[in-house]
């Protein structure tokens, strides 16, 4: 898309979005209706003044029987900007750019004219997927809360609090084996469980969303809160009616001012339309839910750095237990789950734990969204089955790599997770096995990586992003990923012997065993995966100086290592 | 928590934009956990954090002058530096910096002499580095004044930046 | 309420109440623990990592000083591992800043110090960061030396909880993070300071420290103030 057109590179401005955001509704049933994406990914291509011109264009054609609409991610990212038809089961990928499709076909398949686009059906990006968490989200304007309940939305929480009891509730989330979606994998029943028998504090109980999605190269909740936030408020409001809440929160992202913006607009027509705020569907129930916004640190995505950033002080984490579940904000019980984690809720309850229970593996349950990015064809959002198993997953769901260039890796859990390598690729994707191949779920970040992508380069780009975030607060993490960097570098730049590289292990140990907090416990895993993984590329860098994948500056000679006090200059 | 005894004082000027300031203390009851959306209204009004705002955010929500300056200098949103006319953000999420983002620093070093968190000497770009701005299909991103580049080469940044 | 439990600690059968820490029973019955962030009558933060000890059963290290004691608990507080992952974090608070005892004020007094003899730390093997830190001597009485400053948060602490002036924080993240006084003012123009001098009483190293006081003097230092060691919190 180099050198493209004009529409390329504008993002939404609001207000003037506002005017002409309103969708184009036929008066009777819609024949053919476009849903036009309208996250952050297509927008950048210019989806919004595509969604006005397209609009226009349907008018003047005359056509009295086609809806435009704006909806939520259509997942292939890189393909965009995306429009579905869903009638004529076709997506139009690229549309009006250079390669891509042009305005005129998807005009004349709406207005009754050639079917143009491509068949959903044989593709199979789209149709591998299975669809609970990003059910909604290429389907309604993430904008009106009226198309979301128009689609079925609210009607599990308004199940939830008839017919069932908050224990009853409970008892669903406990049988589908849902488990917590930012990372750790922790029974989400048990948790709720928890924070419902817990003692109520002296401002009752609270309920908090985690969308501080920091990890770099993950961008599924960004997606579920542009795409479909009621999905999100809505399981938070089942989550506070279950464990007796009154008040949440939403920490998101200062990163992400469209999903913040889409996320304030869903709680003001939320709590209007009485979903939210005070006597919820006009029980005694009250829920008030507030945004509150990150300021760019990654280490508040661990649960006790948020609730002290929440609280209006530096996010730094604090030694468990207690667990915010018994006291959390302000000391009072608090339920923590992270933005997927909630968007799981609605659906988990409407048709029920066991249906939920039917997807996936014995012990991970249900779906996963992964954001699928790097060295891959098809980059952009998915939601699969757990227990697909990687392969499927990058070379049918992502395409293969790019002509000519070989796999090497697969990067998931972040900075806390690591690197899987080609012979693994028929592992299966859960919480065990990954975990058992030395990287973690993680929040859902997967980076697929070819040949021209170095390892212990990569291990070095992770450590470096821990050593700036660590929050500084315990020694391990603070000085310990410092002296990692420092040690990575040094191997990078074909300075190391094996000396050094025997250190990096041994500290590597006691920083995994000593840090305070998941983000010094986490630092070391990328080095751990690639060392077991792919030690030849640091035998490369550290016996003949050279970078394999010709990634590396290779500066010069290895130097003795010092082991005494005083012979260590120069380092730096 | 309780509500503190301090509340509305006067603006340390009359610049009007310290009433946006005032607006959201006083949503906010001037609670000393509302610290950190206070000092994100405050740079939204001013562009950046200086002493007189910290003081004076500090002393009307009663939290101490060295928790206000732990907490701004703690998050990398927070400046408390005036920035350029226009602000150069470039990705350095993961997706990004495989696809090549550490070339557009370089060569944002080379041309504009900023390095990240720099603002060139004539005061007309602030170069920053993001972590992961989620925009990772379409790597290596760049937001360049509020609009979102994919895809970008040096020479096409460059070129964005001329036309500033 | 406070009831009775029964752990093993290093093979002894010791007794503690409920709301006790392994560190403060360890303590109680003289199997020592070292520390540098803990100081008796401030909040712990269980930010040093020294006092990290084994519980059987468990591949997770707990520190000592924030850990609740539990019924039948069996902790092991030396292993081999234990003091080399201990000898490990020395070793980086040394390497952390600019610490050269000879010229200290706080030499042959510092905690820091005396826990790289007991531990028998004899040399380094990382490398040395030593940022370009600054020494504060604007305050008619005390000094500030960043150099020798590991970030313990003691004096932060016991300025917010005991003097209630709260003049202390930590300013930035990670390798930039500094002790600062009020706005990053230097200390001497602090407005809130009150010149109680309890920060200085319990800097478990040369980082802040009397004036006209000379390098290596040596007599110890003087005892913390009283009250702090008054279990004010268990009040």
């Amino acid at each position: 898309m180099t050198g493209a057109s004009g529409t390329e590179g504008a993002v939404a401005r609001p207000t003037r979005a506002r005017r002409q955001a309103e969708p184009l509704v036929p008066q009777g049933p819609a024949r053919a209706s476009a849903h036009v994406c309208q996250a952050a990914g297509c927008l950048s291509m210019g989806s919004d003044t595509l969604f006005a011109e397209l609009k226009e264009r349907v008018l003047a054609s005359g056509a009295r029987d086609v809806a435009v609409k704006r909806v939520g991610c259509l997942g292939l990212c890189s393909a965009g900007p995306l429009v579905e038809v869903p009638e004529q089961g076709r997506m139009f990928e690229r549309l009006d750019q250079p390669g891509g499709v042009p305005l005129d076909e998807l005009v004349a398949s709406l207005t009754g004219g050639a079917l143009g686009g491509r068949e959903l059906g044989e593709e199979p990006f789209y149709s591998r997927q299975v669809k609970v968490v990003l059910e909604r989200s290429g389907r309604v304007d993430p904008e009106k809360i009226e198309d979301y309940v128009a689609d079925g939305g609210y009607e599990a929480l308004t199940k939830a609090m008839t017919t069932m009891s908050p224990d009853e509730v409970i008892d669903e989330v406990v049988k589908s084996g849902l488990r917590g979606r930012g990372g750790a994998g922790y029974p989400t029943g048990l948790k709720w469980r928890t924070v419902a028998k817990a003692a109520a504090g002296p401002e009752g109980k609270y309920v908090v969303c985690n969308a501080d999605e920091g990890d770099p190269g993950a961008f599924m909740d960004r997606s579920v809160l542009e795409s479909c936030p009621q999905q999100v408020l809505e399981g938070m409001a089942i989550a506070a009616y279950a464990v007796g809440a009154s008040r949440g929160y939403v920490y998101a992202r200062a990163e992400y001012p469209l999903a913040v913006k889409r996320l304030t607009t869903a709680i003001r027509q939320a709590e209007r339309e009485g979903y939210l705020g005070r006597e919820v569907l006009g029980t005694r129930f009250d829920f008030q839910v507030e945004v509150r916004i990150g300021a760019g640190a990654f280490v508040c995505g661990e649960e006790t750095a948020l609730l002290a950033s929440i609280q209006g002080g530096r996010g730094t984490p604090r030694p468990r237990p207690p667990y915010p579940a018994t006291s959390g904000l302000w000391g009072c019980p608090t339920l923590i789950n992270n933005v997927e984690t909630f968007a799981n809720i609605a659906s988990l309850v409407e048709r029920s734990g066991e249906a939920f229970a039917s997807i996936g593996t014995e012990r991970s349950k249900g779906t996963k969204v992964f954001a699928l990015t790097g060295a891959v064809t098809n980059t952009g959002l998915i939601e699969v089955p757990m227990g697909l198993s990687l392969r499927e997953i990058v070379f049918d769901i992502g395409g293969g790599l790019a002509e000519g260039r070989k796999f090497k890796a697969v990067q998931t859990g972040g900075p806390s997770g690591g690197c899987i390598p080609e012979h693994l690729l028929d592992m299966t994707v859960d919480y065990e096995t990954l975990s058992q191949a030395g990287s973690i779920m993680g929040s859902g970040g997967m980076i697929v990586m070819d040949d021209t992508s170095c390892m212990v380069d990569v291990a070095r780009y992770f450590m470096d992003f821990c050593r700036e975030e660590s929050c500084g607060k315990c020694l391990p993490c603070r000085v310990g990923t410092q002296e990692m960097y420092l040690l990575l570098n040094r191997i990078c730049s074909g300075r190391a012997g094996m000396v050094h590289l025997a250190r990096l292990e041994e500290l590597a140990t006691m920083v995994r065993a000593t840090s305070l907090c998941g983000l010094g416990q986490g630092a070391p895993n990328p080095v751990f995966s690639t060392l077991r993984y792919f030690r030849d590329e640091y035998m490369a860098h550290i016996q003949d100086q050279v970078c394999p994948a010709g990634v590396c500056q290779i500066e010069g000679v290895p130097a003795v290592a010092g082991t005494h006090a005083g012979s260590h200059g120069g380092e730096r | 928590m309780a509500p503190t005894t301090v509340a509305a004082r006067p603006a340390p000027s009359d610049d009007k934009r310290w009433r946006q300031v005032d607006v959201r203390m006083r949503r906010l009851g001037y609670r000393p956990d509302g610290l950190i959306e206070v000092l994100h209204t405050a740079q939204e009004a001013f562009g950046y954090l200086d002493d007189e705002a910290l003081h004076y955010i500090g002393d009307c929500l009663g939290v101490p002058p060295s928790m206000v300056y732990g907490v701004a200098t703690f998050y990398s949103h927070f400046t408390l530096e005036p920035q350029g006319e226009h602000t150069c953000v470039v990705c350095t999420g993961t997706a990004c910096y495989i696809n090549g983002a550490g070339a557009l620093v370089k060569e944002l070093e080379a041309r504009l002499g900023a390095h990240p968190g720099e603002t060139t000497a004539d005061g007309k770009v602030s170069v920053l580095a993001a972590r992961c701005l989620g925009a990772c299909s379409m790597a290596p991103a760049v937001v360049v004044d509020g609009e979102v580049y994919g895809k970008v080469g040096p020479e096409r940044l460059l070129g964005i930046l001329e036309e500033l | 309420m406070s009831e009775v439990r029964t752990l093993v600690i290093d093979g002894r059968d010791v007794a503690a109440n409920s709301d006790q820490t392994l560190l403060s029973v360890a303590r109680e019955n003289g199997i020592a623990i070292p520390t540098l962030c803990h100081l008796e009558g401030l909040t712990d933060i269980g930010a040093c990592r020294l006092c990290m000890v084994e519980l059987e059963g468990s591949k997770k290290l707990l520190p000592a000083c924030v850990t609740q004691v539990q019924e039948g608990m069996r902790v092991v507080t030396s292993s081999e591992r234990l003091l080399e992952y201990r000898r490990r974090v020395i070793e980086m608070f040394f390497l952390e800043r600019n610490h050269v005892c000879a010229v200290c004020v706080a030499n042959n007094s510092c905690e820091l110090q005396s826990a790289a003899r007991a531990l028998s730390l004899t040399h380094f093997e990382l490398a040395p960061l030593h940022p370009d830190v600054a020494v504060d001597a604007t305050h008619e009485r005390f000094v500030l030396d960043q150099n020798r400053c590991i970030l313990c948060g003691r004096c932060v602490r016991v300025c917010d909880e005991i003097e209630g002036a709260h003049v202390w924080d930590i300013r930035g993240r990670g390798a930039n993070a500094r002790l600062v006084s009020d706005m990053g003012t230097p200390w001497g123009e602090s407005t809130t300071c009150t010149s109680c001098g309890k920060c200085v009483q319990v800097c478990p190293t040369g980082a802040l420290f009397e004036k006209g006081r000379s390098v290596a003097e040596p007599k110890a230092r003087r005892p913390y103030v009283p009250y702090l060691v008054g279990h004010h919190r268990r009040a």
